[in-house]
């Protein structure tokens, strides 16, 4: 029972043990962190042979149809075909492509999905790496996926394909905001940037905390992974797959392999810095329990974003600009500021904790007010101008 | 622990590239990269003076936080001016910029 | 050990940054730069410096080297190729730049510097953040209005004018 009730802990230790029997320390070392960068670097692959099916099923339920069924119970191995589908097409270059550029940027932005695993805390110790910097880290790996989808952009010598950059830059660029708001409030309020620590000082998910910032990251975290209704980027019917639009075969399995891993890992960063991570009840009596919460939490966010893909049309870019530059800015510079001021304040944390939840609220109600507003006038507007 | 001198070295040799790339190429936008590299050299000194001779002052690291604000500052004009050059000029080219030559 | 890193690290810096002075494509030559920042980033990891590594990923490449490639974009018609790309001084510089750094050497290697051997403090992070609201609030405060001043002073110049 005690085995069980640290089960990943302990399997470990047995591992370990078993590798001490015949090798030296140094070499026990070097597998072990040999291991673990194998499994964080298929955490994107894990993600898309899991979550694409996902995706296509619950799209699927909300235009009410039925998804993929043939391959596997209700179709849950339809992730395979697909990845035999993509690896046997032929692998094209365009003939005036940089082709240099050309085959880089897929490996580059596959490295920008699998490094972001190497801070994010499955359970109590269960972290590749807790650097002191680890969330500056992230938004830092952040910025390699953007130059990565430039690259292809702008190597594939097409027009499409440069439209497409050039709208990722923008959209990457002003979300990133945001988004370093909403998490520089989290950081601001748990007083450290080590991924594993935040998770052990959030004895109440922040989500309840600061629910302005949950907000604000989120959608912003839409628009970092380039998902509907902020997939501007791609736009098929506009842009016809923007930056991809060249790519081929194994190639463009890369970038799809690189969007369902940055679609988890968003999703693991939201359930660690807002949801609490891997706690739960009994989490701290049974170990092995934390993993579990923790997955159990990330899936319910992709969920979300799904959710959202499938019920919003797409943005106009000056739409999508708008909110970020007049919406989530002012609503992460707010929550920043209101963070500052709470934690200053000389009473207890659950007293601070609770006033911040109020000013989030507000700010909550505030901005929804302004947008109706807004909406409202636009709406008067149009009948105007149609009558 | 690698000697101060090798990191002194690679900042100087850097900074030289840096300055060549500065003087000699013709593209505004390839001086600028110049000058980056020229920035990033003193960066590599500031840090590496602060990790073998003064670890108890922050001093070092401060700057160069310092120095990176500045670049920062620096890149965003420069690109604005070699944007608002290209449109009244059709070039950013640096031997043609010279208007003010008696 | 460190040896072996710092010489990787060191060769990827200089060649990138070579490849950057030399490069005939501008593009290439900020990918290029994009390298040289990656391979300095290393060093300030070796150098027991991970807030200034990171810094320099998310401000050089992040924000600096997407800067340069955007302005490349915006004015692609001065990407020719076919174009010298440097000028007619170019041979002097070399020579003076060479000069430069065999002296910027010959100093470096004859001065005694005053190495302290001692242990990273384990909250440097937290000691440099503080340092920033209190040794150097004053420089700290000039940097933020530089950075406002620098962000409006871009977006007069490069405006479109009607």
């Amino acid at each position: 029972m005690d085995y069980i009730s640290n089960l990943f802990v302990n399997l470990g230790n047995s591992w370990t043990t078993l590798l001490s029997s015949f090798l030296p320390p140094w070499a026990v070392t070097l597998v072990n962190f040999l291991v673990v960068a194998v499994i964080l670097v298929m955490m994107p692959v894990v993600a898309t042979l899991t979550l694409t099916v996902m995706e296509r099923k619950v799209i699927a339920r909300i235009q009410n149809r039925i998804g993929p069924n043939r391959v596997g119970p209700w179709g849950i191995f339809q992730a395979i075909p697909d990845a035999i589908k993509m690896l046997t097409k032929e692998d094209i270059v365009p003939a005036n492509a940089d082709k240099p550029v050309f085959n880089i940027a897929p490996l580059l932005i596959f490295a920008g999905a699998a490094l972001l695993w190497a801070v994010i805390p499955f359970g109590r110790g269960m972290i590749g790496q807790d650097l002191n910097v680890g969330v500056l880290y992230l938004v830092a790996v952040g910025s390699i996926s953007t130059i990565a989808i430039v690259m292809a952009g702008w190597s594939s010598n097409n027009k499409f394909a440069l439209v497409g950059a050039f709208r990722v830059v923008a959209q990457l660029l002003s979300y990133e905001i945001p988004m370093v708001l909403a998490i520089a409030a989290v950081v601001l309020l748990v007083g450290t940037m080590k991924m594993g620590q935040i998770v052990e000082l959030q004895t109440a998910p922040f989500i309840l905390v600061l629910p302005a910032a949950f907000i604000a990251y989120i959608l912003a975290a839409a628009a970092e992974t380039g998902r509907a209704p902020f997939d501007l980027v791609e736009a098929d019917s506009e842009i016809v797959a923007g930056y991809m639009i060249e790519y081929s075969g194994l190639k463009f399995g890369w970038f799809y392999i690189a969007e369902y891993g940055n679609l988890l890992a968003v999703s693991a960063i939201a359930t660690t810095l807002f949801l609490g991570g891997w706690r739960g009840p009994f989490a701290g009596q049974i170990p092995a329990l934390g993993p579990l919460y923790f997955i159990t939490k990330t899936v319910l966010i992709v969920f979300l974003l799904m959710w959202i893909r499938g019920t919003w049309p797409r943005f106009r870019i000056d739409q999508m600009l708008a909110l970020a530059w007049k919406v989530l800015v002012p609503l992460g510079l707010f929550t920043l500021l209101w963070v500052a001021v709470v934690i200053k304040l000389p009473v207890p944390t659950f007293v601070q904790w609770a006033l911040s939840l109020g000013g989030n609220l507000v700010a909550i109600f505030i901005t929804l007010t302004i947008m109706g507003r807004s909406a409202k006038r636009y709406a008067q507007k149009h009948a105007l101008a149609g009558a | 622990m690698v000697p101060l001198t090798w990191y002194l070295l690679l900042a100087a040799a850097l900074f030289c590239i840096g300055l060549f790339g500065v003087l000699a190429r013709k593209n505004a936008v390839a001086v600028l990269m110049g000058v980056e590299l020229m920035l990033n050299a003193v960066n590599i000194n500031l840090i590496a003076f602060w990790r073998y001779t003064g670890l108890n002052q922050l001093v070092g690291q401060a700057f160069a936080v310092f120095v990176i604000t500045v670049a920062a500052a620096e890149a965003a004009v420069g690109v604005a001016l070699f944007i608002s050059i290209y449109r009244q000029r059709n070039t950013v080219d640096v031997e043609a910029l010279d208007d003010l030559k008696g | 050990m460190q040896s072996v890193i710092f010489a990787i690290l060191a060769g990827i810096t200089l060649g990138s940054a070579l490849m950057v002075v030399t490069s005939r494509n501008l593009l290439h030559s900020t990918l290029w730069l994009i390298a040289a920042f990656f391979g300095i980033a290393g060093i300030f990891i070796l150098l027991q410096a991970e807030f200034l590594a990171v810094v320099q990923v998310l401000v050089y490449i992040g924000a600096i080297a997407m800067l340069i490639i955007f302005a490349i974009m915006l004015t692609r018609r001065i990407m020719d190729p076919q174009q010298p790309r440097f000028n007619s001084q170019w041979g002097l510089v070399g020579g003076f730049t060479a000069l430069l750094f065999v002296g910027l050497a010959a100093v470096v290697t004859r001065v005694a510097w005053p190495v302290a051997a001692g242990e990273i403090p384990a909250d440097a992070i937290a000691q440099l953040g503080a340092d920033f609201v209190g040794v150097y609030a004053v420089p700290f405060e000039i940097a933020s209005v530089l950075l406002v001043v620098a962000m409006i002073g871009a977006i007069i110049i490069a405006r479109e004018r009607e």
